[in-house]
This record gives C-alpha cells, sequence and structure tokens, in this order.
C-alpha cells in the first residue's frame, strides 16, 4: 500500500518533469540548488520558523468539532484550523516559505499567480513584510469574482494585472505569470500558489504546506492517542491537501481522500475534478491529470469556489491516485453549500467554499464509519471572501425551489 | 545530411542568408494554408515553422496568441494540420517545421504523431515546451521516422549547457534571441550578438535566429553572426491583415544581405 518513491529530479512516478521553454531551464536550475541549500541551512529553517509561529500564528488548533459530530452520530470530526492563520487560508505557509526564499537568492521582486485571491493576497502580505515587490497576475473573471481580495491586495501594496486572455480564470493567470516571469528571471521569483508547475516547485509547496500535517499528527496524538483514521482535504492544484496527507504517506492505516470539485457534476462536463474526469497530459511545465479535449487543448474548470477552478491537479497527487495510497472523490456545488450552511449553524465557523467540499463528503463517509474513528478534514480557509456568492448562490437556489 | 541542414546550408553558400518564416496553421482556415506556403515558397523562403495552435501558449506574446485562438476558432487540430499539409506534397517542396507545444502531441500519440508527420514529409518538430530534458520521449519516435527534432537555446542557458543542446540539435539549433516570449522589437541588444557568436563558434548544426526579429535592419544585423533568421509575430501579422507583401523586404534583406558585403 505505501509503496511510496520519493521523487528524483522531479518525477512522481510518470508524473511532474520540467516542461518548460528553454529559458526558464535555468533559473529551475538555480532555484532548486538555493532550495536544497536553504533546506540545510539550519539558521533560514528557524527564520521560517519564527515567521510561521509569530506572524502567522502557528500553530494552529486540531478543533474537536463536538457539535457536527453528534450530528452524524458516527466517528469524531476534527478540524485543522488554517482558517485561523493570518490571511485567512493554508496559502501563507507557502508564501513565507518562499519569500525569504526569494530573499536568501537576492531576488527583489517576486511575481505570482491567484485564482480565489488567497494566494495572491498571502504573497503581497509576505512581500509587504519582507519588502519585495509584488506583481499579481489574476483572470478577469476571478477579479469580478473577488473584489475584495483585488482591493486587499493593492492595499498591501501589490500591483494586480489583470488577464483577459483564454476564459479568464486561473490557468490564464499562471500562463500570464509565466510569461512574464520568463521576461524578468534575472530579478523576479515567481511565488508558485499550489503543488503544480515544472520541479522543483511541486516539491517546494508540498514542503512548506506539509507543516499542516506535521502538526496535525503531533495534535491528534496528544489529544487522542493515536492517528486519525481518515484525513480529508479539497483539492484544487492539491497544496493544502499534499500538505496534509504528505506526513501521513507512510503511515498505511490512515486513510487520505481528497475531494475535487464536481461542479454542476462530473457528467456535466462543467467541473473541476481533473482526476476523476480527466487525462493524463502536459501543462504550466507538468505532467498531470488534466481536463481537455481529444486534440490536447485546455479546457475551461467550473466550480462555485475560485480557489478550485483549475483544470490539472499537482503531479504527486496524480502520482498517489496510480499507487492508490490517496482516494479520490468529488463534490458538486450544491453539495458543498450545504456543508458550508452545515458547519456554520452547528459550530459557528464559516468555512470557505473550497474547504467547504471536503466537509460535504462527511454525508457519505461517515455512515461508514465508527464511534472509534476519528476524522481530520483541513479546513483549509475561513468563508468570509465568499461571502457574498454564497448569498447569491442560495438566493438562485431558493429561486428554483 | 538532413533535408533542413541541406536548405539552409545551400543558402549560406550562395551567400544569402537562411530565411524561415512561422506561419499559424488554420489561422484563416486550412483552406487557405495552400496559398500561403505557396507564397512563401516563391517568395524565397528556406523552410516555413507550421504552428499548431495550443490553448495555453506561454511562449508566445499576444500577436501568436491571438492568431491560436483564431485557428482553434476555426477547429484546428494537430491531425487536420498533418493531413492538410499530406495533401499539398506534390506542390509544396519546400521542407516544412511543425512547432507545438507538448500537449497536442501526446494527446495524438507519440507513434501516429510520427507517422502522420512522415507522411506529411514533415522535416523537423520544435516543441516550445519540451526541453533537452525531456525530449528522449520525441526523438526515439521521430529519429526512425526520418524528422529532425530541433532544440532551442535561450540567452539564459549556460555557456556548457548551449553546447550541450546545439550538439543534440537535429535540422538546425533555434537560438532565441530575447529573454523572453515570442513577439516583435525595436531593436536587439549587444549582449545577444555575443551570445550568438559563442553558440556559433560550438555549434556542429546551422543557427538560426528568433524571438523579435521584425525588420530588414534585424536580419541584417543578425547575418553577421548566424546562419539565418526566423520571423514569427511580424509575418503572422502580416499575412492576418491581408498584407502579405510587408515580408518581401525582411526575404530581400535576407537574399542580399551578404552580396553586399
Amino acid at each position: 500500500m505505501t509503496n511510496y518513491t520519493a521523487p528524483v529530479k522531479g518525477r512522481y512516478g510518470n508524473y511532474g518533469g520540467q516542461f518548460v521553454p528553454e529559458t526558464l531551464m535555468h533559473a529551475l536550475a538555480e532555484l532548486e540548488e538555493a532550495y536544497l541549500d536553504a533546506q540545510k541551512d539550519q539558521v533560514f529553517n528557524e527564520e521560517v520558523r519564527y515567521y510561521l509561529e509569530q506572524y502567522v500564528g502557528r500553530e494552529n488548533p486540531l478543533y474537536f468539532a463536538e457539535r457536527l459530530t453528534k450530528h452524524y452520530g458516527k466517528a469524531k470530526i476534527y478540524l485543522k484550523r488554517e482558517d485561523l492563520n493570518h490571511t485567512g487560508a493554508h496559502k501563507i505557509n507557502n508564501t513565507v516559505g518562499q519569500a525569504l526564499l526569494a530573499k536568501r537568492m537576492g531576488k527583489k521582486k517576486v511575481v505570482a499567480e491567484t485564482g480565489a485571491g488567497q494566494h495572491g493576497v498571502a504573497t503581497a502580505t509576505v512581500s509587504a513584510l519582507f519588502g519585495l515587490e509584488c506583481t499579481i497576475f489574476m483572470g478577469k473573471e476571478d477579479i469580478r469574482r473577488q473584489q475584495l481580495n483585488v482591493f486587499r491586495m493593492e492595499l498591501l501594496g501589490a500591483k494586480v494585472v489583470e488577464v483577459t486572455q483564454g476564459s479568464g480564470t486561473l490557468k490564464d493567470a499562471v500562463n500570464e505569470a509565466l510569461r512574464y516571469w520568463v521576461t524578468h528571471v534575472d530579478d523576479t521569483h515567481y511565488i508558485m500558489g499550489s503543488v503544480l508547475g515544472p520541479h522543483p516547485f511541486p516539491q517546494i509547496v508540498r514542503d512548506y504546506q506539509s507543516v499542516i500535517g506535521q502538526e496535525t499528527r503531533r495534535q491528534s496524538l496528544a489529544q487522542f492517542e493515536q492517528l486519525p483514521t481518515h484525513v480529508l482535504a479539497c483539492i484544487g492544484g492539491g497544496s493544502n491537501a499534499m500538505g496534509m496527507f504528505y506526513p501521513f504517506i507512510n503511515d498505511s492505516d490512515v486513510k487520505l481522500i481528497g475531494i475535487e470539485a464536481a461542479g454542476h457534476g462530473v457528467a456535466s462536463g462543467k467541473h473541476a475534478a481533473s482526476l476523476t474526469g480527466g487525462k493524463v497530459g502536459v501543462l504550466h511545465g507538468a505532467m498531470m491529470h488534466l481536463l481537455q479535449d481529444e486534440a490536447g487543448q485546455i479546457q475551461e474548470a467550473h466550480s462555485i469556489s475560485a480557489g478550485l477552478d483549475y483544470p490539472g491537479i499537482g503531479p504527486e497527487h496524480s502520482y498517489l491516485h496510480d499507487l492508490g495510497r490517496v482516494e479520490y472523490t468529488s463534490v458538486t456545488d450544491e453539495e458543498a453549500l450545504t456543508a458550508l450552511q452545515l458547519l456554520a449553524q452547528t459550530e459557528g465557523i464559516i468555512p470557505a467554499l473550497e474547504s467547504a467540499h471536503a466537509l460535504a463528503h462527511l454525508d457519505v463517509l461517515l455512515p461508514t464509519t465508527t464511534e472509534d474513528d476519528h476524522v481530520v478534514i483541513c479546513l483549509s480557509g475561513r468563508g468570509d471572501k465568499d461571502v457574498h456568492t454564497i448569498r447569491e448562490a442560495l438566493a438562485s437556489k431558493e429561486e428554483n425551489e | 545530411m538532413s533535408r533542413l541542414t541541406k536548405a539552409i546550408q545551400s543558402r549560406v553558400e550562395a551567400g544569402e542568408t537562411a530565411f524561415i518564416p512561422y506561419i499559424m496553421a488554420g489561422d484563416g482556415g486550412l483552406d487557405g494554408l495552400k496559398e500561403q506556403l505557396l507564397f512563401l515558397q516563391n517568395s524565397g523562403a528556406t523552410a516555413v515553422e507550421l504552428g499548431i495552435p495550443f490553448s495555453d501558449p506561454v511562449a508566445d506574446g499576444p500577436v501568436i496568441q491571438a492568431a491560436g485562438l483564431r485557428s482553434l476558432a476555426h477547429g484546428t487540430t494537430l491531425r487536420d494540420v498533418l493531413e492538410a499539409v499530406k495533401a499539398l506534397k506534390s506542390d509544396i517542396t519546400l521542407p516544412l517545421v511543425v512547432m507545438t507545444y507538448f500537449n497536442p502531441i501526446l494527446q495524438l500519440g507519440l507513434d501516429t504523431f510520427a507517422n502522420l508527420a512522415k507522411e506529411a514529409r514533415v522535416a523537423g518538430v520544435i516543441v516550445s515546451d519540451l526541453p533537452l530534458e525531456e525530449s528522449e520521449i520525441l526523438s526515439g519516435v521521430l529519429e526512425p521516422a526520418g524528422i529532425d527534432l530541433v532544440q532551442l537555446v535561450s540567452l539564459t542557458s549556460p555557456r556548457e549547457r548551449v553546447e550541450r543542446i546545439a550538439k543534440a540539435s537535429q535540422g538546425f539549433v533555434y537560438a532565441v534571441t530575447v529573454n523572453g516570449i515570442t513577439g516583435t522589437r525595436q531593436s536587439l541588444p549587444e549582449e545577444t550578438f555575443k551570445h550568438l557568436a559563442a553558440l556559433k563558434s560550438v555549434s556542429p548544426v546551422p543557427v538560426m535566429a528568433g524571438f523579435g526579429v521584425s525588420t530588414p535592419e534585424h536580419v541584417q544585423q543578425l547575418s553577421e553572426v548566424v546562419d539565418g533568421v526566423i520571423v514569427g509575430s511580424f509575418v503572422v501579422d502580416a499575412l492576418h491583415r491581408g498584407d502579405r507583401d510587408a515580408i518581401l523586404p525582411l526575404l530581400d534583406a535576407a537574399r542580399s544581405v551578404r552580396a553586399e558585403v
């Protein structure tokens, strides 16, 4: 079961790699070298740890959701509270690490893509903190959906560039950010926001997000004296899931479940479930599962949650899927909305729409569990940014009923 | 010697600069492909790069991005392009080089791609997002089909890497003359020429410079250090505007440049 093999040169089984224009190859080699070097530097690691503790507010709680547990009447449900991090989501774990890495490499500028705006905000935040010049690429459609996050980034001193090409969503923002990086590679570091892109990005992002799983592991042993039986996380590109799952990879008794966004349903074709409904291909530097047509053109992803709206999935997830180490499933927009309301009303926590996808899987999972089981869900972010979208969605749902 | 290399060499030996225009296949529909290729062939192009549209062209600037989207709106696929080219075999004698991103090839199937390309008499293939380290998977099927896999070298490639790439490249080596994406530019910086001269000194195959070449002056300047030029965005734009004659001064510059020296 746990025949997980550590990647060599960014190869996760057949996935990953460095499918990029030659212009970027030197920058990637430089980045890999700098990263490996930084990993060995105790002073640097201590600096990362310091900011995670003093600035991000780690460690965050592994919270026992008592009323939610009573609602289902089966396994005990715990929430890993990434929503309590500074800036309201797990994204900052990665940007703190990468911004410090950029500084260590002597880069004065950073560029990033953003979908929901969470990674953009997290990047703008650390750029302000460490005095880096920050440019964020964001799809036109996402800018419309996430006005407040755009303002937030600008307030933090970042320049937000609207991307009108393609579908005007996350994948197009990645294209533009990569184009920008290609032309400014000398003085700019690209802060990739998820476990995506060419090697070494999937590894760097996974490593910086692994603090989620490491804490969860430690807290589980401290709070209920065993490892969880089930660990759940939502997946767009897959960074909160990878960070949560990775420290449990070799614990074969811990069931790991990744939940993709099924949008209007996988059968409808309007979804973002790359593993459930996609095929293997190459995009943004990596081989991975992708939503695409027969000729290899990338298709638009659809999800109520802008943060899951990406037509691919991190290469390491593709690998874990093939190994059977992680189970991947999907939930629809509507199921996510219902789960969001349930958590709000049982626990007084409004989760991000992304995280609500993981919560929605409880409906399927919990009936199969017993009272002795411990289910941990990565509550990757808070729902403040989504209140507008949620209100609109609930209103139109009522109209249809 | 490969058809591509031979075509370039013969121009150089005749005192000219090789000239390879890039066109986006299916921009305006594949029906127009024959006329475009005949025009370029009759105007004295050395070879033609045939761009395959891709939904996410990260190495391309706005002009080629837009052309790709127009072509996709016509429903152009890699298979369609190869079949259209196959049908033109008796009319088009100049070597054709397919330039694409990797995913369309992967979805068509590596073997199918190699077979269709061979049937279409494609001379070479350039894949924008397939650096040397990832290219074995493709060269393995192209080599038996007798098709060149052209490698790209960039300004950011370290010297040792430049040499390694040039030695692995078939047909010619494609020198990216700017740090960046395709598109037209005013002038070419001094360091570009140093870089190109260094590449030329180690390359066993002809060196073609592209990305940012858009004026007869660019062609003239580059011809001093390399074997030829590749012109993309400028050609794509001219064809799209219906002003194909705008390409002729560049072709003239390529043909006359060494004669003048």
